[in-house]
Parts: C-alpha cells; structure tokens; sequence
C-alpha cells in the first residue's frame, strides 16, 4: 500500500523545537499545589474538584500555578489567564448568563476560518482574558499522535496562548482556547513553519473532515477512512480556509455502518463503508461461539451475567431482515436479503465478517436542529469503489456544490436546500435515476409536481377548442 | 528550526506575505502510528474487550496491540496533556491516541505491558481526589460525555457544559468503569440548540434551552444589525421591521412565535436571549447514530426543562439516573435506550422512568402531524385514566 503524504514530512523532534527547559517544566510540587489559591474567589468552581471523574478546574488550577511560576517574559499573554479564566466562570454560575461578548472577527491573513474571535464582557474585572481567540488546528486522521508532536504544540500554545485546549472539539479539530489577537499571526507562523501544520475550518466554509480510526484498528473497515479524509483535506485546502459557500459544509467518514463518528447525523455528506459481496463466514468460529468457547459480542456484555449464550435469540431472531438461519450445525445467510447492519459481525467478530468487494455508501445532507430541524443524512448513493485517487468522489462532492452555491440561500444547509427543492431536483441535478431505497417508503399523498415535459401534448391549450366540446 | 521565543518570533508584521505558507493541511497520519498499527494496517482479524476499558486486537499475522482507554475532560491544559505525554513515553514509545468522544487510548504490544500501565493510570490523581486517568469507556456500558463549549468559550450557550459533564459523570462513574448495561449508552451534552456536535442523535441528550424573547437593544440595534438579515434569519418570522418613539429604525418581535434557537442573536448582538431564570436544561433520549439491527434515529424530548442549578446540576444528574436505572432493569440484552422504549412503548417509557408527562412533550412544529397516534394501539397507564377521569368515563 502506498501512505506516500502529500507533502514530504519533515521530522519533528522536540528536543530541537522545545521552548522550555525541564526545570521550567517542572517548575512546582505536589504540596505548592495542594496549598495553591487562585487570585480569584471561586467556591462553585472548587466544589467541581471532589468526585471520581478528572477534574478541569482542579486541571486548570496547575496551569495557573505553572504560570505563576514562570518567568515573565516566558509567556507572551498574561500570567493569570487561566485565574481570569476560572474567575469568569465563577461569575457566570452566578449570573446565570455567559459573559463572552458577540461575535468579534478576527482571523489570520488570506484565511476565512480557522480562528473563532471572543472578548470577554468584563474587561476590567478580567483584563488576561479580554481577548480570548481560539484556533482550530488541523488534526492528524484519527487523532493518533507522538510525544515530540504533542509536546511542541504544548509549548507553542503555553508561550503564545493560555495553555488551556479541547482535545478535541466536536468537529475534531485541536483546540487552542484563548489567545490575544496580537499572537495570531506568530502562532499561525509557527505552526506552519516550524510544525508543518495548518489550522482547521470555521466560518462558512468547508469545515475540518474527519475519520473513524477504520483501519488503523478496527477489522471491520469496509475503505480507508483515513486516507480518504487526508486525500480530501488535502484537496479541497481553499474551500476549508476561504469561505465561498452558504454555510458550513462537513465531510466525515466512517469506515462501516457502526457509525463511530456519527456521519449519518452531523455531515453534510456522509462517507459509510459498506460491501457488495456476501459475509465471510468461519463455522469452526460459528461452532465456537455456540458451545461457549467464544465470548459474544466482542466481550462488550462481561460486567453482568446474561446467561449461555444463544446464537438463536441473540443473532437470527434479531437479525432485522429474518436472512439468517441455523442448517445442520451451520450458519446460513441469504446475503441478497442482508441489509450490512453490523449485528451479527458485531456479536461474533471471530466467525463473521464484511465482504471483500468493498466501497461506500454516500448519504446527503444531515445536520442539527437549526434553522429547519435536525436532519438525518438521506442515503443517495448505494455503493460506489473509494480508492485513490477517488476522482469518481470528488466528481460526486463538485456536482452536489455546484448546485448548493447556485441555489443555496444564505445559511441554507445542503440538506434544507434538499428539502426545498426537493430530494426529485436533488437527483436531477445529480444526474442518478430514483431508487426506492432512497425512502422508506413512496409517497402517501398524491400530490405530485408533474412537470410540463412529463405530461402529454403539454399545459398550453386553447380555450376555444375546449368550448368547441364543452357550452358556457 | 525550534520555535522561537520573543514577543512576535519570526513573523514580520512589516511584510506579512513574505514566506508566508498556506494550505498544508494536517499532518500525515502515518508518521503517528505506533509500530504494530503500522505494520498490521488493514489487516485486522478481530478484537475483544477483556474488562472494561481494555481491549485487544489480534492481527491476521498474530501480532496483537492491548489498548487501554481512559476518560478525558474534553477541556485539558498543557499541564495535563504534558503528563499523558509522560505516560506514552513511559508505557507506550510515545504514541497514543484520542478518541472522538475525548477519550484517551494508550496502546502495548504485550498484556504485562498493560497490567502496569493499568496500575500507573490508575495511581494518578489530582490534589483534590479525583482521577486523572480512569480507565472504562467500552462495550455495554457509558462512555465519555462529549459537549460543547458553555461558558468556557460561546456567546450564546442557555447553560454551562464542562461543568454538568463533570457532575454527571461524577455521579455515573460506576457505568463509565463496568460494563453491565444491555448496550452501549451514549451521552451528549450541547448547551444551545445550535447542537454543535450531534446530540440530537443520543441515547440521552443534555440540551442548554433558553426560555425567553430576546430583548430588543433598540439603542444600537439600527448601527450594528443589517435588519433585513435579522428579519430573515428567524425560522418562525417572529421578527418584523419597526420605529423605536426616537424615530430609529428596529425590530419587534411577535413573542408568541418565538422558540428560542437564539438565530437572531447570532446575526444581530442587539438581540440578546440569555437569562438567570429563563435558561433552562431539556432532557431527550433515544436516539443513535448506529445502523445496528434498527437504523438511527433522532432522540425524543423526555423532560422539557430542568432548572441550571450551577455547579452539580442536581436535578440533571438525578433524571439521567432514573432513565439509567429503569433501562438498566428492564431492556433485553443488545437494546440500546431508544428500542426499549420503543418495544414498550413510550407510554410505558414514562411510567417507568418515573417520568411526568406534560403538553410540552407533544410536538406543536412542523410535521408534528406525524407523531401523533392514529391508532386504538396504546397501553393503560395512569396518565391515560386520568384523561378518562376528566371526562367522568369513570
Ligand atoms: C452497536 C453498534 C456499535 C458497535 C458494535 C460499535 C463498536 C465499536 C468498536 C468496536 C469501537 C472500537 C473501535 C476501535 O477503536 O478499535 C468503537 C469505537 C467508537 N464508537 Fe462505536 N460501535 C457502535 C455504535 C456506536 C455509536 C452509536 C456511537 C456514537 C453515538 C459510537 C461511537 C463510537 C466512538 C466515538 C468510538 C471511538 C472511535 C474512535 O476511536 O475514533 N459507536 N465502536
Ligand atoms: C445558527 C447556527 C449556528 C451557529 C451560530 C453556530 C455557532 C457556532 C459557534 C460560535 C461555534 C464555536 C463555539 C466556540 O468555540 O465558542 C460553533 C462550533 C461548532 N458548531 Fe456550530 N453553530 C451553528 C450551527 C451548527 C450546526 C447546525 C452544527 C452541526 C450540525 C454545528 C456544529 C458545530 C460544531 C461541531 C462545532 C465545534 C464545537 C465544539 O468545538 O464543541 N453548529 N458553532
Ligand atoms: S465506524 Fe466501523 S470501521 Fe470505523 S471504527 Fe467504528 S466499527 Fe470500526
Ligand atoms: S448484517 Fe444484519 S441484516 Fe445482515 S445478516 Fe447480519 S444481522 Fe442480518
Ligand atoms: S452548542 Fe451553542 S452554546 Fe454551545 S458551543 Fe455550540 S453554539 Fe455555543
Ligand atoms: S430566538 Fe429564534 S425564533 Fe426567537 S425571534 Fe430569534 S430567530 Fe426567531
């Protein structure tokens, strides 16, 4: 196979790009912690510091401490971010009310997103967090990362920003929270000379695609998730920093129909893997599983006991399509009635798997509630080969632009322009005939827009000729 | 080249463009992959989960990569993110990933190798108790609580996040380190209806829901807003064109028609919505996004509104529980919340969850049409004889 990147890689090593030394690193101890008070009062926030589950104000508070103790012109935002940080958040369990201002574009040279512009309403009270920008950065295909990577960015992100982050935003960016305008263009400067990294989307624009960890991990992957997600990233780098579109516009990619980074609910075009041949089977596994020797399910149900396990209950009666039966010992499978639910796979990973001749299925048009309602992605595209360089792919992505820039209106999502005009316009402009598998089920009212060009002789007639039959 | 230090580094303020680079894109995955990912790429067989948070991945060559995954507060300082770097340079040659629900995977080569990263992420706390790397997170139980931004980051959020993620987890961490559920529970957490992230979608959804009208700042309202922008930009035409006794161009709002998305807001900050009492929590669930035996579907609204008790969210945590604990009882193994509900239907849903049912709950949108029951179908529950009782049916 080839993993050739698009660009050569430089190595990067932190050693060469560290900013601070190790005693600055390790610049307090344990007990400075336990005695350590921030500058602001801040008792809601500390009762979020008892319970089992990680604590990020207890997080913040060494952050802070890290801070105090660093020299001054060792950071280039102020000291006590994450203490104004922390005291803002105080404030706003008070109030009840969010004290980041509106809007504010800021934004580095020539890009359209990347940089989210905030302000805090209470600039006196808070002066370090005044300002308070975040900055996508583009994260690797399925967020694998090394030490020398992931140290340097802590680096740059504690001297030019508040050392505070998302690992990861919802979208799956890297998230650089809080920084002065000022700094933008050196973290931007850096990144991209030194680290050989560019920032993520924002804006109305193509936002940063991301990827299930597909084959890296997981044998079920039906298509390469992340070569496909850093193929498209890669090309598509203009509609991702400039915004042109409507509205936002996510790609994301799951490598078979588990689903894992909720494409079906939260992109634009959805990318599933999913196979056109039939089940691969092992008995000996099928037989294994069925005699106990196997555990079902991957294990996934250990923590209680659900009793012997029945291939019967568990996997042919819940099969949804009923294509599943027991012959002689063996499991059966009418592949043709299979609709690639994942159930039977997922219960006996060892005895069951995806076919070989394998592809995606390309589903339209999902998104949130707002403005029109939440939307689920409708499946548009059964099955189609995904393999480099995937023109037939990025073929499909400019039609479905080309029509969403033409008719989108302003912040109209690709799947309420679809409902708009119609899912008959959509495949139209697609240039796919109708399948019923694009509906659950056909139409129950009979309202049909015929188009003139559908109906015989067409709609022009003469009133004449009609009351040449038919007395006023 | 190291990253440079000084007030702008290398960047020349003076001739911006010079050297600039643009469009490089993310950095190849490739070179991240720990040895075993590397060399067995695509060729996995099959995995398993040997206790909650461990799993294993056995090659088709035999090679097999022990991953242990741990629980991440989606906020993380550098401090934090230093010593997982420690960690991975200790256990793991200094690879490791993250998980798309903010989780943290440490991947070995050797089940020894992960009894003693087990024991080292598990001796890891903070000052003040709670664990810094707990390990669960797979299978039939809950994972990590993926969120938004609340108060740490957005303008328009109606509650806090980071905070109720916290609590929640706080309160449901025994599910988050067992696996004893009959399916996997998804939590999501989004505090507006902008949803950012796909909580529309969970087997329990967490939604920051404003209540009130925005407030029409008719001082400013004509300078800083296009008005035919703001007009437009509301779903329900709440918004039309008005003259404020000055005679300055503004807005009023129909406060009848108004839901609340806060769209308005987001393209006119003279329309403010966030309020003390106002905001609220709305609670749904049923919902997934996986196609396994049933195909995704959109979560319900369960309890409209549900007070922002700043920090612990009492009344959140205590809901989510219930909704918890009757799953737990009563669905078969393999259901995830939203079959269960659905096989008992949702009348019994709500009888068993403890749950009251209120006008609220019935859809008043578009296509509320077709979520109303047009059928003789339905189950006996208290709910339905007190509509008999209103009646004088007896
Ligand atoms: C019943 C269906 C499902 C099964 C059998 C399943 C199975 C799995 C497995 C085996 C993994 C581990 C992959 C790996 O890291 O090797 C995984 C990861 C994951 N699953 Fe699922 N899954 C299912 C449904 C879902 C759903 C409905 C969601 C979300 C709503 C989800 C979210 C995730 C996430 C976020 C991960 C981590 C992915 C990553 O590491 O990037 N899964 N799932
Ligand atoms: C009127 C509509 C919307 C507005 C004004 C809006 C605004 C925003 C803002 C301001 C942020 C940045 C939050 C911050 O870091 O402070 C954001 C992030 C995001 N938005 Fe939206 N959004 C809208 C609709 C949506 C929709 C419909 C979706 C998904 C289908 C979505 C998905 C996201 C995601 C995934 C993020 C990243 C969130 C994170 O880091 O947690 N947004 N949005
Ligand atoms: S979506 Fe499918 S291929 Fe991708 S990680 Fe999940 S189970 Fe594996
Ligand atoms: S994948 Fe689903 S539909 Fe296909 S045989 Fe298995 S259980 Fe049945
Ligand atoms: S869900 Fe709403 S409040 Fe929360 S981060 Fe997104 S836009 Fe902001
Ligand atoms: S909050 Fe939404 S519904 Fe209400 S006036 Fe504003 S845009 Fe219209």
């Amino acid at each position: 196979m080839a993993f050739e990147p698009q660009e050569p890689q430089k190595e990067l090593k932190y050693d060469e790009l560290r900013i601070y030394s190790d005693a600055e690193l390790k610049n307090y101890t344990e007990k400075e912690l336990k005695n350590f008070k921030i500058k602001h009062d801040i008792p809601m926030c500390e009762d979020l510091e008892s319970g089992p589950w990680p604590s990020f104000v207890a997080d913040a508070k060494r952050e802070a401490l890290h801070r105090r103790k660093l020299a001054a012109d060792r950071m280039m935002i102020e000291r006590d971010v994450v203490e104004d940080m922390l005291g803002q958040l105080e404030l706003s369990f008070k109030d009840g009310e969010t004290h980041w201002k509106h809007g504010g574009i800021v934004g580095v040279f020539g890009y359209g997103g990347g940089v989210i512009g905030r302000y805090s309403d209470l600039q006196v009270k808070f002066p370090s967090i005044a300002h308070f920008h975040t900055v996508r950065v583009n994260q690797p295909a399925s967020k694998f990362y090394n030490t020398d990577y992931l140290r340097s960015l802590c680096d740059l992100w504690e001297y030019r920003g508040s050392g505070m982050m998302n690992l990861h935003g919802s979208t799956g960016d890297i998230i650089f929270l809080g920084t002065f305008t000022e700094q933008l263009e050196p973290i931007f400067y850096e990144l991209t000379h030194v680290m050989q990294q560019d920032l993520g989307g924002s804006g109305s624009n193509l936002r940063t695609p991301s990827c299930c960890i597909g084959k890296a991990r997981c044998e079920w992957a039906c298509y390469d998730t992340q070569e496909l997600c850093y193929d498209l990233t890669h090309h598509y780098q203009d509609e991702l920093h400039r915004p042109a579109f409507p509205y936002k516009f996510k790609f994301k990619f799951d490598g078979c129909p588990n689903g894992c980074v909720a494409s079906i609910a939260r992109s634009d075009l959805s990318f599933i893997g999913t196979w056109k041949d039939n089940i691969r089977i092992d008995q000996k596994a099928v037989s294994a599983y069925m005699g106990g020797e196997i555990i079902p399910n991957a294990g996934a149900h250990r923590g209680r006991d659900w009793g012997a396990f029945d291939i019967r209950k568990e996997v042919i009666d819940l099969c949804p399509t009923g294509c599943m039966w027991l012959e002689g010992g063996k499991l059966m499978i009418d592949d043709k009635e299979c609709t690639r639910c994942m159930h039977c796979i997922n219960v006996m990973p060892q005895a069951l798997r995806p076919g070989v001749d394998t592809g995606v299925s390309i589903l339209c048009g999902a998104k949130a509630p707002i403005l029109e309602g939440a939307q689920m992605a409708v499946l548009t595209i059964p099955f189609m080969k995904a393999e480099p360089p995937y023109d037939n792919i990025k073929a499909f992505i400019e039609k479905v632009w080309d029509w969403w820039m033409e008719e989108g209106k302003n912040r109209e999502r690709l799947g309420e322009l679809i409902q708009r005009q119609g899912l008959p316009k959509f495949i139209q402009v697609l240039g796919i005939p109708a399948m019923p598998q694009m509906v659950k089920e056909p139409r129950s009212n009979p309202y049909i827009f015929w188009k003139e060009e559908d109906v015989p002789g067409g709609w022009q007639r003469d009133i004449q000729d009609y009351r040449s039959r038919h007395a006023r | 080249m190291g990253l440079s230090t000084e007030r702008i580094g290398l960047y020349n303020p003076a001739k911006p463009m010079e050297n600039r680079i643009t469009d490089l894109g993310p950095r190849h995955y490739w070179q991240f992959f720990p040895p075993v990912i590397q060399e067995n790429y695509g060729k996995w067989k099959y995995h398993e989960i040997l206790e909650p948070g461990v799993l294993v991945h056995v090659a088709e060559s035999g090679d097999k990569v022990f991953t242990v995954r741990v629980g991440g507060s989606r906020f993380m300082t550098v401090e934090h993110v230093r010593e997982i770097c420690d960690i991975a340079d200790k256990h793991c040659g200094g690879h490791l990933r993250f998980t798309t629900r903010n989780n943290i995977e440490f991947m070995v080569d050797s089940l020894e190798k992960a009894e003693a990263l087990k024991k080292d992420l598990w001796s890891r706390k903070h000052v003040s108790g709670s664990f810094k790397f707990p390990i669960g997170g797979t299978g039939a139980g809950l994972t990590n609580i993926v969120h938004t931004q609340g108060y740490l980051h957005c303008h328009t959020p109606a509650t806090d996040a980071s905070s109720m993620v916290k609590a929640v987890l706080d309160d449901l961490f025994d599910y988050f380190t067992s696996m004893t559920l009959p399916a996997q529970v998804r939590v999501s957490m989004a505090c507006c209806l902008n949803m950012c992230g796909a909580v529309h979608c969970s087997d329990i959804a967490l939604l920051g829901y404003h209540r009130k009208p925005p407030i029409v700042d008719e001082e400013v309202l004509e300078k800083v807003c296009e008005i035919p922008l703001v007009i437009a930009a509301c779903p329900t035409a709440a918004i039309s064109p008005s003259k404020t006794e000055a005679g300055k161009k503004a807005v009023k709002i129909k406060e009848t028609r108004c839901m609340f998305c806060g769209n308005c807001y987001t393209m006119c900050m003279a329309l403010p919505l966030s309020d003390k009492d106002g905001d609220c929590v709305t609670i749904l669930a049923g919902g997934k996004i996986s196609n396994r035996i049933h195909p995704p579907r959109f979560s319900k609204v369960v309890i409209p509104a549900l007070p922002n008790n700043f920090p612990r969210f009492p009344e959140v945590c205590e809901s989510v529980k219930k909704i918890l604990e009757a799953y737990a009882a009563s669905a078969n193994k393999y259901e995830r919340i939203g079959d269960w509900a659905e096989r008992i239907g949702w009348e019994r849903f709500f009888e068993k969850c403890d749950l009251p049912f209120s006008d609220h709950l019935i859809d008043d949108y578009r296509l509320a049409y077709d979520t109303f029951r047009t059928s003789t179908q339905f189950k006996y529950t208290d709910a339905s004889w007190a509509v008999t009782e209103a009646v004088d049916g007896e």
